[in-house]
Parts: C-alpha cells; structure tokens; sequence
C-alpha cells in the first residue's frame, strides 16, 4: 500500500546558502501533495530532500527526519540508492536516456538495478507504459525508436513509466508539466489524478491552477518555509495566513 | 572598400595584409601537398605484395618487404591500447566526476606535464624502468611507452565529453535508484562514448606513428617476433632505419613504408572529423 | 474541480494490485530493496578511477625520479659545467652539452621565426579570409599536417628538402645574405637550416590551431566597436582581435617552442649531428634530442649513458617550464570560453 512521509525539522542548505529552514509536514498516503510558490522558495529543494537526490548536487547537503513509511531516510542504516528505489522521481524537463529504445528507458531502472528476467520485463514494460497512457501510441515502436524520439509530453510520460517500473511507494514530481504544451499538460494531470489511488504523489508546480485541479492537500513555501498546509480547497478558498493569501491571489511572487 | 574615401595607405595595409594571409595558406599547403605528392609517387611504385608478406631482405637482394614491421607495429599498439585506454578512460572519468577538488586539478596538470614530455624522454625513462630491469629490449617496454603517451590526450577528451553529457541524465538515473556507478557507465559512458572512442582514435594516431620511444624500447627487428619480452619491429623504426641507410632498395622500402603509416593515419584522422561532425554525444538529435 | 480526469476510467484499475495479484511481476519490491550493492559497489568503483587517476601521478613521479637516478653519477662528476662544457668526447669520458644545448634553442628559435608569421598568418587566413566553403578543407588539410608522423617528415626531408636546399636555396642564400656570416661555409643540403625548416612545418599547425582559438575568444563586441569606428577589415583585426588575443598567440607560440624543443625524428634525421658550435646555419649542428635518439643504445660506458640521460632530464624539465608557461597564457584569454562544464 501507499506510505505516507513524516518530515520533521528539515534543513537544506548549498553551500553555505540555507534553503530550507527547518521544514516539517505530513504528506498524506495515497494522496497527491502539491508544493506551491514562488520561485526561489525550495520547493524543489523539498521534493528533492524527499528521495535523497538533494545531495547529489556538489557542496549541498540536507540534514533532519525524514519518514518514508517507517522507514527513517536518513537514517544510519539508509542508503541512498535503496531509498531512491522506493521513492520515483519525475523532473522538470523530460529526461529519457537518448541511447536507449522506449523499451530499453522503462526497462531500465530494473535492468541497471540488476533485476531483469527476460519475458517477464516484457509484461512490466506494458504495463507501466499503460499506467503512463502512452502504450496505445508507442506499443508498434517499442525497441525500433529511441526515447528521444518522442514528443515532449510523449518523452515526460515515458518518464513517468520509467519511474513506476521501479515500483515506488511514493512519486515526486518536480513540475513535471512545465515544459509542456496545453494538451500534453491536462494528459499529465490526467495521469497524476489516476496514479494517486496507488502511490503517495508529491508535486511541485508554479501553476496554482495546476495545483487545484490535481491536489488533494497544498503546501506554501516561501522563502524555504513551510507557511500553511491545508486541504487544497481551503487553501484557495479560504487559506488562515496573510503570506497565502496574497500569493493566492496573486499580489506578489 | 572605397580607397578614395579611407584613404590610399589604409587602403594599401589593408590589401597587404588580406595578400600576405593568403600567402600564408599557400606556403603552408606546398609542403603539405609536396610531402603527400611524393608519399605517393614514391611509394606506391614500391609497394608490391611481398611488402605486406615477408620480411626485409639482406642488403644486395632485392624483394622482401615489411611485413615483419607491420604486424610488429600492430602488437606493440596492442599492448600501447591495452594500458593507455583502461588508465586515461579511467582517470578521464575520475576527473569529470570526482576531480572538482584540489586534487583534480593536480591530475589535470600532471596530465598536461605528461602531454608535454618529449617522446625521446619517454623513451629513455622506459629504458631506465623497464629495458634495465629486463635487461633486453621488448615489444613490452615499447608498447608501455607508448601507452603512457596515450593517457593524456584519452583523459582529456574523456573529461570533456562526460562534462557535455547533461546532468539532467544523470539525475534520471539516480532517481531510478541506480547507483552512481552503475549510472556513470551505462548512462553517462554510453552517451559520451561516440565522443570518447574519438579522443581514443585521435591518442592512437598519433603515437601510431612514433618513433623516438621506440628506439631503445622496442628496439627493432629483422624478424618475427610476437613475444612481448624480446626486441620487435615497428613500422616507424624500420622507416627510420631504411631512410638513414645507403641503399637504393631500402629508401624504396621506408617510401613503401610511409605511405602505408599515412594511409592508416590520414583514415584514423578523417573518420575521427566525420564522427566528431556528426556530434560527439549520442542521441542528441 | 471537474477537471477532465474525471473521464478516465481506464486508470481507475490499481496498478499494483494488478501486479502483485497476477503474479505478472513475482520479483517483488522487497528483492529490488534488499539488493544494496549499491554503496560498496561505488566505492569500489570511485576507489578504481582514483588507482588511474593517481597512476598518472605515479608515472610522471617515477619518470623524473628514474632520469635523476640515472643522470646522478653526470651530474656529481661534472656539476654545472656540464652546460658549459663544449666538449664531447665519449672515449675521453669529457661530456659538455653546449653543443646540443645551443643547437636545440639555434633550430627550435629558427623554426619558430620561419613558422610564427606562416601559423598567425594562417589562422588569420582561415578565420577570416577564407571563403565559408573551404574553411573546413583546409582546417582539415592542417590537421592532417600536424598528423603526420616525425620519421616521415624527416624521410621525406632527406629526399627532396635536402637536395632542394644544396641545390637551389643555399647557393642563393650564400649569393645574397653571406655577408651575415650565418650563410657560409660548405654546402652539404643537411644541416642547422633544413633541420629548423621542417621543424616549422612540424609547429605551423599547432600555432595555427591555438591562434584560431584564441581569436574566436575575443567577444565580438570588440569587433564590433572596432568597424563601427570605421576601420577596415585588417584595422578591425589588429586593434579588435589581435590586440585582445596576443597573450594567448603568444601562449601557443611557446607551446610549439615546446614542441620543437623536444623533436627529435626528422631533426635527427637532417640536422647533420656534428657536435660543435658554428655561426653559419649551413653548418651540420646537434640537439639535445637528436644526440640521446643517435648515442643512447651505443652508450656502453656507465658515465656517457648517464650523460646522455642527464640531457634528457635538461630537455624534460625545459619542455615542461615552456609548457606550463604556454598553458597559463593560452587559459588566460578562453577561460571564459572553455568553462563549459556547467
């Protein structure tokens, strides 16, 4: 089943820049999370405290308590990699691994996790595709084009399968809508709305409306800290902090 | 230009210098297509079957040929690849991925202290390393010479070309929960390797055709040899030795030689500027 | 919210109940968590690239460490004098190097006077000149100049340079510019000239290179303010690029000054190797190379070989000063270009 992620005191810093003041929240599971504000105010810092990809910037490092289930991340005997496993990560640009077939980029994270067994990757790789809405476009394709070769919001949906191969409990987004076009877009949303009943959904969007349409709970960050978590509806309706409500309604960033 | 309106003088230095920078392009194609016109009018009337099957033949006889050399050649490149590509792939990736520090940059400057050793150098300090110890010459000792002058040049482009490989890439990866060094072999490596198999070309031409590190390596060799403990041919050496000699026949072989050496250059070169227009990362259109 | 997800029931279907129910997937989440090769696995791997890493160090520690060992018993028994001594004289045990040393700086120096203004003249050609079409014929026909191997060059110096020179160049030389004094004496077609003009050839590539770089560093903008004020194109090029570039044409001047230093093939191969220091360029001279790639595997006696690498370790140590030297120049005018790296 879906996990729910404890955060507690979460600190994030590049270099000796602090981007995250000490964070702490509950992320709902089976849900889908949105992280809204402006730019600059770590949200994508967050999400990326959330699975550990934080530290793989040079100089950055993040310290605090951060629960995936029961499982402490940061914990002594955590890892890094076993953490990423369980916690998938979609990013802002489409990123599919231009060297590979569209079967080889959603194969990818078990082969190069060194769990691949022949027919039965065959029956993953319909299915992911199928849970990313992409497998009635690209099923007569599959080991003959190249990841690159989609259309952006087809490459970010590869993504998406490619993350889910993996079996995640919990799947960050990083404005996985960003740099799409409107169709694509609401394709996305689609998504991220039927992937919630299975996975806990954290994402991060500069689009408020983006945020209302998918979220079931909506978190502002301003100036790396958490300012109000609500509901979604409440905090377009009717948020209890001024900060919130002059963001909502667009008097600043 | 209107010389009227800049001037007669401006208007002269002006046409001077465009006719003195044409001037230079040409006399630096004469030796070029002076050096490749008589590579060819010489040795191709020299090149004959036997040139590629036996090996050379005493002064006074005629026939014979290089073959000895060629495949000598070949083996001591073996050996060269087989310690210059593992270290310069090796230490290239070191530097793209780990060398922000302090300690990268000695790497890199050691790398460039090590591009810029004369070749003759390199030979006597593999003499004094290994021939000593040895106490004989060897394809061995040639071919570690000439791998070390690889490492360089394969470092370098290997740097470069993992730099250009976007991290956008790696982060997919590592968000997969593949670990770094599973991603930076079959993620990173694999993108950049059109660009990494030119840098290794490109290493590999230009030590193909060394000669001064040989010379007391390597040593040479009238016969077959694919021992790597004894004294080999090279087809550099031999040219070198057939230039210097005094016979007709022989200068007719270093011809015969020189031209094959160029032909596989001049094709290494070329294919390498092919690859490398075509764009050096894989999948990037 | 009636968004459009609304209409998707196809989605409704759970994901992981269908895998974990159909058994399509048995190799369950569990397997995929508990296979940690993932940190002793990176360490192995981040410990293999620094054993490469480090080994280049190595190699360069042991290459200068064992041309010290081998030139000590030179260096104790002749000090300093063995720069100054003109003498070489293997059966006598007598060893000077001035002889190579004045060859190697009189052929590198020459070359370099013969090659700068053909480099710089053929960058400036290639960058500016030259019609679009040919550039990269011609950047290409330079590369193949600076591919070509050192015997080669030297083998086809002994065959047509050679004979062209005792032939044509040097009585014409000797006819008009003897009164130097640096054209006189016998004309043997080898010698300190035809050695240093095909070590010229040998370095045009690397100075047309690295000048063609340097240029393209310049901002435009300096172009651009220079033709707005009216200049010609060669006006343009002198105060707007080469002006701003000069540093780093001189970087790649001293870079083939390196280079040239250090050749030994096809300067072996015409210089003549006559140990003697002479005024007339038509005179056979002597390098530093050329007389460790000649004597190095006759060198029987203890003290001539050490002799011999104690000039290596001279040549290795000069190169890498000009190297450096050359390096810091060129990376102070493309730093800004070549930071590509993030």
């Amino acid at each position: 089943m879906a996990v729910g992620i404890k955060v507690q005191n979460l600190k994030a810093w590049f270099g000796k820049t602090q981007a995250l003041h000490g964070i702490t929240m509950d992320v709902a599971p089976g849900k889908a999370t949105a992280i809204i504000g402006p730019s600059g105010c770590g949200k994508s810092t967050f999400v990326r405290c959330l699975n550990r990809m934080h530290e793989t910037i040079p100089d950055a490092r993040a310290e605090g308590n951060v629960k995936i289930g029961d499982t402490d991340i940061y914990g002594s005997g955590s890892s890094a990699v076993q953490v990423r496993r369980r916690v998938g990560m979609v990013f802002q640009k489409p990123n599919p691994f231009p060297t590979m077939t569209i079967y080889d980029n959603v194969a990818a994270g078990l082969r190069l996790n060194g769990v691949s067994r022949g027919r039965e990757l065959d029956a993953v790789v319909e299915r992911c595709l199928t849970s990313a809405a992409l497998w009635d476009e690209v099923k007569d394709d599959l080991k003959k084009k190249s990841g690159a070769s989609l259309s952006g919001g087809q490459q970010q949906r590869l993504c998406i399968a490619r993350a889910l191969a993996v079996e995640p409990e919990v799947l960050l987004m990083d404005e996985p809508a960003s740099a799409l076009d409107p169709i694509s877009t609401s394709k996305i949303e689609e998504l991220i709305f039927s992937l919630k009943q299975n996975y806990t959904v954290v994402i991060v969007t500069h689009n408020m409306q983006q945020a209302a349409r998918v979220a079931d709970f909506t978190a502002f960050f301003l100036m790396g800290e958490l300012i109000e978590m609500d509901k979604t509806e409440k905090i377009f309706t009717t948020p209890s902090n001024k900060k919130t409500e002059d963001y909502i309604t667009g008097r600043f960033g | 230009m209107n010389a009227s309106y800049i001037g007669i003088r401006r208007y002269l230095v002006n046409h001077l210098a465009t006719a003195l920078s044409w001037l230079a392009a040409a006399l630096v194609l004469v030796p070029l297509l002076a050096i490749f016109g008589y590579l060819v009018y010489r040795g191709f009337g020299s090149l004959d079957w036997a040139f590629f099957t036996q090996i050379p033949k005493p002064v006074g006889e005629s026939g014979g040929g290089m073959a000895n050399a060629i495949v000598g050649s070949a083996f001591i490149l073996l050996i060269a690849s087989c310690i210059g590509v593992p270290l310069g792939v090796g230490s290239g990736i070191y530097l793209a991925e780990y060398g922000r520090g302090r300690f990268g940059h000695l790497v890199r400057f050691t790398a460039d202290v090590l591009n810029g050793i004369p070749s003759i150098v390199m030979g006597i300090a593999i003499y004094a390393l290994v021939v000593i110890r040895q106490k004989h010459f060897s394809a061995f000792a040639g071919g570690l010479a000439l791998g070390i002058m690889m490492v360089p040049t394969i470092a370098r482009a290997t740097e470069g070309m993992l730099l250009m490989v976007p991290q956008a890439l790696r982060e997919a990866a590592l968000g997969l929960g593949i670990p770094k060094w599973r991603t930076t072999i079959s993620i990173a490596l694999r993108t950049a390797s059109a660009g990494i198999i030119t840098g290794i070309m490109l290493a590999f031409a230009r030590v193909a055709g060394e000669t001064a590190p040989l010379l007391f390596t390597a040593f040479g060799n009238s016969f077959w040899n694919m021992d790597p403990t004894q004294p080999t041919a090279a087809l550099p050496l031999q040219i070198f030795v057939f230039a210097i000699s005094p016979y007709e026949e022989w200068h007719r072989k270093a011809w015969a030689g020189a031209l094959v050496l160029v032909v596989l250059i001049v094709a290494a070169v070329t294919s390498v500027r092919i690859v490398a227009s075509r764009g050096v990362l894989k999948g990037s259109h | 919210m009636n968004s459009p997800h609304l209409k998707m029931p196809s989605f409704s279907h759970s994901v992981r109940d269908e895998a974990a129910g159909s058994k399509v997937f048995p190799t369950k989440p569990a397997s995929l968590i508990t296979s940690g090769s993932g940190n002793s696995m990176d360490q192995l791997f981040r410990g293999a690239l620094l054993l490469s890493a480090v080994s280049v160090l190595a190699i360069v520690v042991l290459i200068v460490s064992q041309l010290y060992l081998q030139s000590r018993l030179s260096i104790h028994q002749f000090g300093w004098s063995f720069f100054k001594g003109q003498n070489w004289d293997p059966v006598a045990g007598d060893f000077g190097a001035l002889p190579f040393i004045f060859g190697t700086l009189v052929s590198s120096m020459l070359a370099l006077a013969i090659a700068v203004p053909l480099g710089v003249g053929v960058a400036i050609f290639m960058n500016e000149m030259c019609p679009r079409p040919l550039r990269n014929v011609f950047s290409y026909l330079v590369e193949l100049l600076a591919a070509i191997p050192s015997v080669i060059y030297g083998l086809w110096g002994i065959f047509v340079l050679v004979p062209l020179m005792r032939q044509f160049i040097e009585p014409f030389l000797a006819k008009h510019f003897g009164w130097t004094g640096l054209f006189t004496g016998p004309m043997y077609g080898i010698g300190m000239l035809p050695a240093s003009v095909i070590l010229a050839i040998m370095i045009v590539p690397f100075i047309s290179s690295i000048t063609r770089e340097v240029m393209l560093a310049v901002p435009s903008p300096q172009r651009e303010a220079a033709l707005a004020l009216g200049a010609t194109r060669w006006e343009m090029l002198r105060i707007g690029v080469l002006r701003n570039a000069r540093v780093g044409i001189m970087g790649g001047i001293v870079l083939a000054l390196g280079r040239a230093l250090g050749e030994t093939m096809a300067v072996t191969m015409l210089i003549g190797n006559r140990a003697e220091i002479a005024k007339s360029l038509f005179a056979p001279g002597y390098t530093m190379a050329s007389v460790i790639a000649n004597e190095f595997s006759e060198a029987t006696e203890n003290l001539y070989l050490s002799a011999l690498v104690e000039i290596g370790l001279a040549l290795f140590l000069v190169t890498v000063i000009v190297n450096i030297f050359a390096q810091g120049l060129i990376w102070s005018i493309t730093r800004g270009n070549t930071a590509r790296s993030h």
